[in-house]
């Protein structure tokens, strides 16, 4: 079975956002798979491991998104392709154009990816990326169970468990939950840098300039503002509750 | 001068120091309590490639070098200096000689097993009246056809008890000191071999540190390592690896205190202010970084030094001697810093502090170093 998998390298959820300029500082941060992303990278090596394949990371992103590729080819993923020239660079509608442009040239039958990214959380990409492919994708899986072409995707249904099922092939995005990351190891790290990744440029694909231009433009990037410290309501109980429920309504609009 | 790790040594860095802080660290404080060696967690380390770190890829290892080795043993002990010397004396002083002097029949059996974790390794050279003085020793093997007798007792042995094959040095030949010593492998079922009683340490707890009995032991002619008369050159080609070893962790325990009172000293607030406004507070901790980034160089530059083949006694010396110095310094300062709670354990800088002591004395005491040191001097 040929698996893809989606990957984009995201900040750490850890680090701290730095502004400068209206762009959000890179330097000194450490980067990671995106953790969706990560679950999706596992889920492969799970299905590889059970029913026998390969798995092929596809990404579009800077040269920087090479050291995300050798980690998840570290945890056992068997290639990878990158597009790294910025002419392929753009919003959700362009990466989308542009990876089902890598992928359909060449052989898949399950392609899986994060439900989102976790620094814009458009999750917006895979979605978009069955649609170009033309094939059907079942979303946020928690759980993935493949038997011949035939696949069962379990779904969090507010609370319950909704369970999908699809005929390859197809996109499944993973949600948190859907399995527990492997380490890499590290006889992996060592593989990972023998093991074929290959770039890809604009001249590599057959993509308009309609395909490429975007078509969000974004107009302010900022920090939300620092949470200020909680009132403390006192007094009489029901002039504090209706204080309370005042504040509610109107200045905190909760309910 | 290019003192960069590479690429792959810092990928392997990071997936160490990820596992030692996601999975060892919230163990630490019920290791150090329960003094419960954490094979679980070495089974998980096994898996992954960290107790075959520097051993090559044909014998089951990851291949990685030295260096990238050092950095696993700084990693594991920021978060655990227990596992730090399970680690350091499972592979500088129970798999290496094996890789170094074994036969290829040796290797083939033994190093895939320590590689992957599936066995751990010892390494018994100390007795009561032999520490520094090794030469010392007075465990006996006697041949007797296809096997050698073994006779005596060795005392502090890492890993006692854990370990399934021990690197064992005994006296072949009485009248010839040092070079009358022979390494035996000797495995932990060997029948005349028995763990004896296991130390109730001030640190390291987690650790295995046990007597070990030899009552007539019988250990196989193939089980020897190297040739007779050979145990002695054996010990000393291992020192300074393991001596850089001991002082990346030394490292490791300094640069945790280091962290844990940086943290502690910005939110911990007197008379007003977060003590890391005091300047008294801002020039200890100054100091200890400064130390820390010193203890650091050494480390690595040694390191480097092993890893290019070049003779780097001297340089060993210097970074265990400075690195476990400065494990000792900066735990206490740690301690210091967070004043009565360091005390306690709820607070992990006095477990810091009781693992520091014994990077001073094991694998060569510091004065040791400093004689080692002043031996080279000249050179």
């Amino acid at each position: 079975m040929n698996i893809l998998v989606c990957l984009k390298q995201t900040f750490d959820t850890e680090e701290r956002i730095v502004l400068e300029n209206g762009h959000v500082k890179e330097d000194g941060v450490r980067f990671v798979i995106n953790p969706y992303d990560e679950y999706a990278v596992e889920e492969a090596l799970r299905i590889k491991e059970e029913h026998d394949g390969q798995v092929t990371l596809v990404s579009v992103g800077p040269t920087r998104f090479e050291e995300a590729i050798r980690t998840a080819l570290a945890m056992g993923a068997d290639e990878a392709v990158l597009g790294d020239d910025p002419a392929l660079f753009g919003d959700e509608f362009t990466i989308s154009k542009v990876l089902a442009a890598i992928i359909s040239q060449r052989p898949y039958d399950l392609i899986l990816a994060g439900n989102q990214a976790v620094d814009d959380g458009s999750g917006q990409v895979s979605v978009r990326l069955a649609e170009e492919l033309g094939i059907p994708h079942i979303s946020m899986a928690t759980k993935v169970e493949v038997e011949g072409n035939k696949v069962t995707v379990h779904r969090d249904a507010e609370g319950d468990t909704e369970i999908v099922t699809g005929v390859l092939p197809m996109v499944i995005t993973a949600q948190q939950g859907l399995n527990e990351p492997r380490y890499p190891s590290l006889i992996g790290i060592r593989k990972a840098s023998k093991k074929p990744l290959t770039h890809v440029t604009v001249q590599d694909l057959k993509l308009s300039a309609e395909d490429l231009a975007g078509r969000i433009n974004v107009l302010e990037t900022y920090l939300p503002k620092p949470k200020e410290a909680g009132r403390v309501l006192s007094g009489e109980l029901t002039d504090v509750v209706r204080e309370l429920a005042e504040a509610l309504h109107t200045t905190e609009k909760v309910v | 001068m290019d003192f960069n790790l590479s690429t792959e040594q810092m990928e392997m860095r990071q997936l160490v120091r990820d596992f030692a802080r996601d999975v060892i660290s919230p163990r630490a404080a019920e290791i150090d309590e329960t003094d419960e060696f954490p094979r679980d967690i070495l089974q998980q380390m096994g898996k992954l490639g960290m107790l075959g770190l520097p051993i090559p890829e044909q014998y089951g290892g990851v291949g990685a070098d030295f260096v990238a080795y050092m950095t696993a043993i700084e990693e594991i002990s920021y978060a655990s200096a227990a596992l730090g010397v399970i680690l350091a004396v499972h592979t500088s002083v129970g798999s290496f000689p094996i890789l170094y002097f074994g036969t290829e029949t040796q290797k083939q059996h033994y190093l895939p097993l320590l590689a992957s974790g599936r066995m751990i390794g010892g390494f018994a050279l100390t007795e009561s009246g032999a520490g520094s003085d090794a030469v010392a020793i007075r465990t006996r093997a006697t041949r007797e056809g296809d096997f050698y007798i073994l006779n005596g007792n060795k005392v502090f042995i890492t890993n006692g008890g854990e370990a399934g094959v021990y690197c064992v040095f005994a006296v072949t030949n009485p009248e010839r000191g040092a070079r009358g010593i022979t390494t035996f492998l000797v495995d932990a079922d060997t029948e005349g071999f028995r763990v004896g009683k296991k130390e109730k340490k001030m640190g390291l707890h987690g650790s295995a540190t046990c007597e070990l009995h030899f009552d007539d032991a019988r250990v196989p002619v193939q089980n020897r390592l190297g040739e007779e008369g050979q145990g002695f050159s054996i010990a000393m080609r291992l020192l300074d690896g393991g001596r850089i070893g001991i002082a990346a962790q030394g490292l490791g325990i300094a640069q945790a205190a280091l962290d844990a009172a940086y943290a502690y000293t910005r939110v911990r607030k007197q008379f007003g202010q977060e003590l890391n406004q005091f300047q008294g507070i801002q020039f200890m901790l100054a100091d200890m970084a400064t130390q820390v980034e010193a203890a650091r160089w050494l480390v690595y530059h040694a390191a480097q030094m092993r890893q290019a083949g070049v003779d780097c006694t001297r340089e060993a010396s210097m970074a265990k001697l400075f690195a476990t110095d400065t494990a000792m310094h900066v735990s206490t300062d740690a301690v210091q810093l967070f004043g009565g709670y360091g005390y306690t354990r709820d607070y992990p800088v006095e477990r810091y502090m009781r693992d520091a002591k014994i990077t001073q004395i094991y694998e060569g005491t510091n004065q040791i170093q400093r004689m080692v040191i002043a031996r080279h001097l000249q050179s």
